[in-house]
């Protein structure tokens, strides 16, 4: 066990299991970079360099900087799945899979379906989402509700370090597609982080904090503001669980009916755009399932719907944020 | 003409179980027997057999809506086929993927796809594995003159091109993207947008069946040998309309005469091989009996077979959820 940040963790992870497995590959933009160069062949290791060090190691056979073709890189992962690879597929930012749609939700995802049961994908697609590094409206989303919508897809959405590792271990060895998302903001966050291979199973969400008056719900980056203000809020007498989904597909719906259950009080926190987010998923989930537990309405914190904007000024006050929870806990619980 | 006896049936039985087989949907179509989409590849059948008969159950096809014909060239069950289009539970997918889904992955089939375009990609994944584990296979891409303008295309060409995967593209351009002619819809041509990319591309007759053979042959060689991906440009024509219920006003009648008369790959793989004294008409005439024959027991068990029953419903969505 040693310190690691959430970009080493996933390194890490990548670089382990592609030791192990002479089936996992690597593919995506500068996923090493310098190809054809005269200069550094592994120039970047992706724009974050989370895939650094990789090329070295494993060779361009296994670590395939591709052109900008996300159509192509997508379709020929999911092919290369098919037929036999364990392929990671670097999609660097998830705002690009406007490009590339297709072969991720009509195809990957559905290849098992529409053959009656005989196909199996083993496909990784890492991506990146979020708001917070002034990146505008067209490399600042979520998404992760849409991918979360289609059937033959998992949606794996860590929120620290740890998890990182654990839930990237398991999606590469995961027999269907995954997508793994990687908020930006998080790659130098730091953990305690096991040297050697773990897994995490998906489909089971994580209280990283145990308490009985509110439960926030939430996924990815937002776990983190959800603990910083069920710490704060502990000097004011009010207790909070905080629920990390780690995974939106599968989702653990026993740990959020239990969560429920426990409080009857839930401020649900999500980046996602408000409509027809996982917020409202989960709020529609416990409306159906645990109406009588509630004690007050269930509340969702969210951006408003718009798209990313780019000025600090704007974006801050779009992304949920610490004040916004606690007022909404307290307007709750008044 | 290098092909033996053996191969010469092999090619004729295929081509006469794609036709026989694409006539009985037709005919069941139109009786209202079947439900869903349907997308014949009738006088295509040249283009199918053709390149298929150059691989093995571990080479891969990725295919297209129009994809009956490739499957039954590749080797997949005809009469699993044939119940599949019925929506049957022993379909060859569980009556879940119907006519547009058809895939047999141990028969190297990688699916029939609903998407124009869809194909390609996936066909640089298959090369890519068969690359990096050194297994010495082809992936063969069959798109059509529409698909021909997708972005898709033009992505996997380079893709291919430029990881010099051993992939095959067949452009299969029957002068049609459904209603669209191809001479108005493609700008340039085709084997100029393949050679652009650093591919080897030529334009094949796709209504001879030899031309077709001898052009895979040296695609599939080429590939083998490390020489990168080839474009084929294989012209045909499709018998019947874009879509079964198609009532095919944008073609005129005349056109489809001359299709049946003169562009027919059947009759004139049976013309040439009887004239040249390889096979006897007697023999064709007797495939041509046994495959009526299995088509219309395939027919007649598709609508006997069961359907899939509600607990098949949730099942095969994962492997594990």
């Amino acid at each position: 066990m040693s310190k690691k940040t959430f970009r080493e963790s996933i390194n890490e992870a990548i670089k382990q299991e592609m030791r192990r497995d002479e089936n996992v590959i690597v593919l995506g933009e500068d996923v090493a970079g310098g190809a054809g160069t005269k200069g550094d062949q592994d120039a970047w290791g992706g724009p974050m360099a989370v895939t650094k060090g990789l090329a070295p190691e494993f060779g361009r056979e296994r670590v395939i900087d591709t052109p900008i073709t996300e159509s192509a890189i997508i379709g020929t992962a999911a092919g290369a799945a098919l037929t036999g690879l364990r392929p990671i597929a670097d999609l660097m930012f998830v705002d690009f899979m406007g490009v590339c749609f297709d072969q991720i939700f009509n195809q990957a995802g559905k290849f098992r379906y529409m053959f009656g049961g005989k196909a199996v994908t083993p496909l990784t697609i890492r991506t990146m989402y979020g708001g917070g590094l002034r990146a505008a409206s067209q490399h600042s989303q979520c998404l992760y509700p849409i991918f979360t919508h289609i059937p033959g897809l998992k949606v794996v959405i860590p929120s620290n370090p740890y998890d990182a590792k654990g839930l990237f271990v398991q999606a590469v060895r995961d027999d269907d597609p995954v997508v793994f998302f990687e908020h930006k903001m998080m790659y130098d966050d730091e953990g305690e982080v096991p040297d050697e291979l773990y897994t995490i199973p998906f489909g089971e969400a994580n209280f990283t904090r145990e308490g009985k008056d509110v439960t926030l719900i939430s996924m990815g980056r937002t776990v983190n503001l959800c603990n910083q203000v069920a710490d704060e809020i502990k000097k004011d007498n009010i207790s909070c669980s905080v629920l990390d989904l780690r995974t939106l597909s599968p989702l653990d719906e026993d740990s959020i009916l239990e969560a429920v259950d426990e409080t009857g009080r839930v401020v649900i926190v999500d980046e996602s755009y408000p409509r027809c987010n996982v917020a409202t998923d989960i709020s529609a989930l416990i409306s159906d399932k645990a109406f009588s537990s509630l004690k007050a309405p269930i509340k969702m914190i969210t951006p408003p719907h718009t798209p990313v904007p780019f000025s600090p000024a704007l974006e801050d006050l779009y992304l949920p944020s610490a004040d916004n929870i606690k007022k909404t806990i307290s307007n709750i619980l008044n | 003409m290098q092909l033996n006896r053996e191969e010469l049936i092999k090619a004729y039985q295929g081509m006469c179980r794609i036709r026989e087989f694409e006539d009985a949907v037709h005919e069941e179509f139109a009786s209202g027997a079947l439900p869903g989409f349907v997308h014949l590849y009738a006088g295509e059948e040249a283009s199918a057999m053709g390149i298929c008969l150059n691989l093995n159950d571990q080479d891969t096809i990725a295919s297209t809506h129009r994809g009956h014909g490739h499957c039954i060239a590749k080797g997949c069950d005809s009469k699993g086929m044939m119940k599949e289009l019925f929506g049957k539970k022993d379909g060859i997918c569980g009556g879940k993927g119907g006519s547009m889904h058809i895939a047999d992955l141990t028969k190297g089939m990688l699916g029939a796809n609903g998407i124009v375009g869809g194909g390609p990609p996936l066909t640089c994944g298959a090369a890519l594995t068969f690359k990096t584990k050194k297994t010495g296979n082809v992936a063969v891409c069959f798109l059509g003159d529409g698909a021909s303008n997708q972005g898709t295309t033009a992505e996997s060409i380079n893709m291919a091109s430029i990881l010099k995967l051993p992939a095959i593209f067949v452009v299969e351009d029957n002068g049609y993207a459904e209603a669209t002619s191809s001479d108005y819809s493609v700008g340039g041509n085709i084997v100029d947008r393949g050679k652009a990319y650093g591919l080897h591309a030529e334009k094949v007759d796709g209504t001879d069946f030899f031309a077709v053979h001898q052009a895979a042959k040296e695609a599939v060689e080429r590939a083998k040998n490390n020489e990168g991906p080839t474009l084929l440009h294989v012209k045909l024509s499709r018998v019947y309309g874009h879509y079964e219920g198609d009532a095919i006003t944008y073609r005129l009648d005349e056109e489809t005469k001359d299709i049946r008369d003169n562009k027919d790959p059947i009759k004139i793989f049976k013309r040439k091989v009887t004239e040249s004294g390889l096979l006897e008409e007697s023999q064709l005439e007797e495939i041509e009996k046994n495959i009526k024959k299995e088509i219309e027991d395939a027919v007649s068990a598709s609508k006997e077979a069961k359907y899939p029953v509600e607990s098949d419903l949730l099942t095969d969505v994962y492997v594990k959820y």
